[in-house]
């Protein structure tokens, strides 16, 4: 009884289909119009021929103007061939996404950008603060740099040498929260994490190291 | 990587400040634009048609024709434009795959037209699009079978395959008889003893003459012995050759599950057990019936037979259009007996005695068979009966058009499999070589930059520039943001490579490795054990190299005899990296020692105010490298020169 029950479903699922074809074209229809160039221009701190630059690139590879996770996962795992950047990916998008709204529009891009390339150490620390804080709670815990940490080491791959060892991200950030930890509560503030990022010279010497991108 | 994300990179490098309070080495300097040019519209000029582009959307493709400087030779002085006298259909495609990433082949142009234009324009074919490639590889072989008569790829592919072992030839034999002469032969003989079994079977049950004095006998039971020994050779070839494919099967588990295993199980097992019983009276009845299992000997043939094989798939496949026909006809079934044995209950002497009795007659009729030994005889019941007859018709026509049709798709489907699974190998080879080539590309122009940076400073730009003729602003910047994750995570990349092996290294600069710097530092590494008397230097080779990371004050910089690397390149010995490290380096007793003084003192005014020491460290060298570091001036070297067992081969290797 059941077997002519399956049967005849398998009869009925192409109409089945038909509205789930239909969502699929509804999601793609949507689109997103940047703010003016001249807004964009006085919010960040990038010239006109530079935003013009940059939107060209943003809208070549996604055309409907906004990126979503996929797209960005994608888009930076053609980076790193040889390992894994997805997990990294996700961290980046959620950084990149200041409003939580599950997509970067180019203004997200823009301002993003903007820190990371234009502004001060300050900004770019606090930056690099709320990338690390993986749920936005001001402290920056041991999972969560964990989490973070394998991320990176994730992006390269297995072909390595040294061979990667499974402690090795765990050492990483044990030497991580002895820098930066000051008060030894096993969590790093904002304030804590900016102090010692400040005393030391090679993070401070490679925080410029990407002045001149565009 | 995709040009199309070109456009990304300031993106991904930016985002790379993610890594750095993490980091615990200071990271590579950045590569500098040297001459930023501003971005310009060129017109490309295409037997009158004109496009227009942008410069830097030409050069991400530095290798073709339009991205590299091939294209001054079509540049037209009077009206400042490139010429090209090439077809402007084709060009559309190629100029979209500059602006995409993606080459696309459309449809209407014909095959060896495009192959020219891609030809001409230095693109491989091989960029094409997966949306249409499978078209375009297609067409291509349609026209190579049209120019030749043979074509002789699948022999290519398999003639190429590498030597396998005795085990992995003998279940390729198995499974393509057609690879060697012997496997067609053993396919043969096997497809001649399962006819022979079969037709054993089955003559042995026909009367063969009567001996006198007694009924006739079936021929199995007259030549009982010949028919014994037939079948035990039928068996003993089945048994060996059972056993010769479990033992040749790449996965035993997986083929003893496999159907034909199982019906060679089946096959030969009745005669195993027949051997083991034959005493027994009791047990003779199941023996009888065991015989009958000898005739799924006949399914051995789908191994030979393709046809077969596709039947028994698509009765597999569709099963459930078999499963719906039971299902109705069994319906079916059950109502028309009822109603026939109610209808017929009234007739005397009525065949219909109970409904299972009415399902034979039921059965016979829907089928359109109609024996004759089930009739009706009430009006009511011949009715009925016509009734159930012409529904009969028509349940069963509806699922055998499915069952047909999926037979014949699975038919071509298999055609086609082949083809494709052809397809897949190479594209797979294909990405396989992007991924490396990209990586490769990486381990390259890290050796050529390192030296790069370390030659740098003493100005000598010819070989600056010689070093960085092959990789693009692009690609120097990509490969700077792979370094800076190596410095982060303290590992360095490494590509699939035979030669890698675990072995124990006092290198502790992670760098790039491949064949040649693997070669080398196998040797330097049993090198190093044997100077045990210059353990002082080595002691402090071993400590610059644990110390390498977690100095802070590092910079790069070069040597004073900086036509050093130049030199030792030429040897196989050579090193080709450089260690440079900080430290406030203990004085040194060995005469080696007051050359790295030297070397200290040289090298202090050209210091960019970190502190920074080199250290050599000097290994014994066959003679032959003597010459050449004597004859080398510079500061440095005059204490190389000056004792004879000194350092010819400069370890040098670059962080």
């Amino acid at each position: 009884m059941c077997y002519a029950g399956s049967s005849l479903t398998a009869l009925y699922q192409p109409l089945l289909n038909q509205d789930t074809v239909e969502d699929e074209m509804e999601m793609a229809t949507v689109r997103h119009r940047p703010e003016a160039l001249e807004l964009l221009e006085a919010q960040s701190k990038f010239t006109k021929k530079e935003l013009q630059i940059l939107y060209r690139g943003f809208k070549n590879e996604c055309p409907s103007g906004v990126v979503n996770e996929e797209t960005f996962k994608e888009i930076y795992s053609q980076f790193f061939p040889q390992g894994d950047s997805t997990t990294y990916a996700h961290f980046l998008f959620n950084a990149f996404d200041t409003d939580h709204n599950g997509s970067v529009s180019f203004e997200d891009f823009v301002m993003g950008l903007s820190i990371l390339l234009r502004g001060t150490v300050q900004e770019k620390l606090n930056w690099a603060f709320n990338l690390y804080d993986i749920n936005k709670d001001g402290y920056i815990t041991k999972e969560e740099m964990l989490d973070i940490m394998k991320a990176i080491y994730d992006m390269m791959g297995k072909c390595t040498y040294p061979v990667l060892k499974e402690d090795a991200p765990r050492q990483h950030v044990e030497t991580f929260f002895q820098k930066m930890d000051k008060n030894k509560d096993g969590v790093v503030t904002i304030d804590e994490f900016i102090e010692s990022c400040q005393k030391d010279e090679n993070i401070m010497r490679s925080m410029q190291l990407f002045e001149n991108v565009i | 990587m995709a040009a199309g994300v070109a456009a990304w990179l300031p993106f991904a490098r930016a985002a790379a400040i993610g890594w750095m309070p993490v980091a615990n080495c200071p990271m590579p300097l950045a590569p500098t634009e040297k001459n930023k040019r501003q971005d310009e519209l060129i017109i490309l000029n295409v037997s009158g048609r004109r496009f227009q582009t942008w410069r830097t959307t030409l050069e991400r493709y530095p290798d073709t024709l339009l991205g590299s400087t091939e294209k001054e030779f079509f540049f037209n002085e009077d009206t400042k434009e490139y010429f090209f006298d090439r077809d402007p259909e084709v060009f559309r495609c190629i100029l979209n795959f500059y602006r995409t990433g993606k080459l696309h082949y459309p449809r209407y142009e014909c095959i060896s037209a495009y192959d020219e234009e891609l030809a001409f324009y230095g693109i491989l074919p091989e960029i094409i699009g997966d949306c249409c490639y499978e078209e375009y590889k297609d067409r291509k072989r349609e026209n190579a079978e049209r120019l030749m008569d043979d074509n002789d790829s699948e022999n290519n592919q398999e003639g190429s395959m590498p030597s396998l072992s005795f085990r992995q030839t003998m279940w390729r034999a198995f499974e393509n008889p057609h690879t060697s002469t012997l496997a067609l032969v053993f396919y043969y003989v096997t497809g001649f003893f399962i006819a022979v079994s079969v037709i054993t079977n089955v003559v042995e049950t026909v009367p063969c003459g009567t001996v006198p004095g007694s009924k006739e006998l079936p021929c199995g039971e007259r030549y009982a012995v010949a028919f014994f020994c037939l079948d035990t050779a039928c068996v003993m070839i089945f048994t060996v050759e059972y056993l010769l494919r479990l033992f040749a099967a790449p996965s035993r588990y997986r083929f003893i599950r496999s159907v034909m295993s199982i019906i060679d199980v089946v096959a030969i097992m009745p005669y195993y057990i027949g051997l083991v019983m034959t005493n027994n009276e009791d047990v003779s009845g199941a023996f009888v019936t065991l015989r009958v299992f000898r005739v799924f000997r006949i399914f051995k043939f789908s191994r030979h037979s393709q046809g077969l094989r596709i039947l028994g798939y698509t009765l597999k496949s569709c099963a459930s259009e078999l499963g719906f026909l039971l299902f109705s006809l069994t319906m079916a079934i059950i109502i028309f007996a009822t109603v026939m044995f109610y209808a017929e209950k009234g007739s005397s002497a009525s065949k219909f005695t109970s409904i299972p009795a009415s399902f034979w007659y039921t059965i016979v009729t829907m089928t359109t068979l109609g024996y004759g030994d089930m009739v009706p005889k009430t009006i009511a019941g011949k009715i009925f009966g016509s009734i159930c007859s012409l529904s009969g018709v028509l349940v069963i026509a509806l699922p055998v058009p499915v069952i047909v049709s999926n037979f014949s798709r699975i038919y071509h489907q298999n055609q086609r499999a082949d083809k494709r699974r052809a397809q897949k190998k190479a594209r797979l080879a294909r990405i396989r070589v992007a991924k490396t080539g990209s990586s490769n590309a990486y381990l390259h122009s890290k050796r050529n930059g390192l030296l790069n940076e370390a030659l740098e400073l003493p100005g000598s730009t010819e070989e600056e520039q010689h070093m960085t003729k092959g990789t693009s602003l692009i690609e120097s910047q990509h490969h700077h943001l792979l370094h800076c994750l190596e410095k982060t995570t303290g590992l360095s990349y490494l590509v699939d490579d035979p030669l890698l092996s675990v072995r124990t290294s006092t290198i502790k600069n992670h760098e790039f490795i491949d064949e040649q710097l693997f070669e080398q530092n196998c040797l330097e590494g049993s090198m190093q054990n044997y100077p045990s008397s210059r353990s002082p230097s080595l002691a402090s080779a071993r400590g610059l190299g644990t110390s390498c990371c977690s100095r802070r004050h590092k910079k790069s910089t070069h040597l004073p005899n900086s036509s050093v690397p130049a030199t030792r390149l030429r040897s196989m010995q050579e090193l080709s990296t450089i260690h440079i490290q900080c430290s406030e380096q203990p004085s040194l007793s060995a005469s080696r020692s007051s050359l790295n003084m030297k070397a200290d003192d040289g090298l202090r005014p050209n210091c960019k105010g970190a502190q920074i020491t080199t250290a050599i460290i000097s290994i014994p060298t066959p003679p032959a490298l003597t010459p050449e570091a004597e004859s080398r001036p510079g500061p440095g070297s005059p204490a190389t020169n000056a004792p004879g067992a000194a350092a010819s081969v400069v370890k040098v290797s670059a962080l």
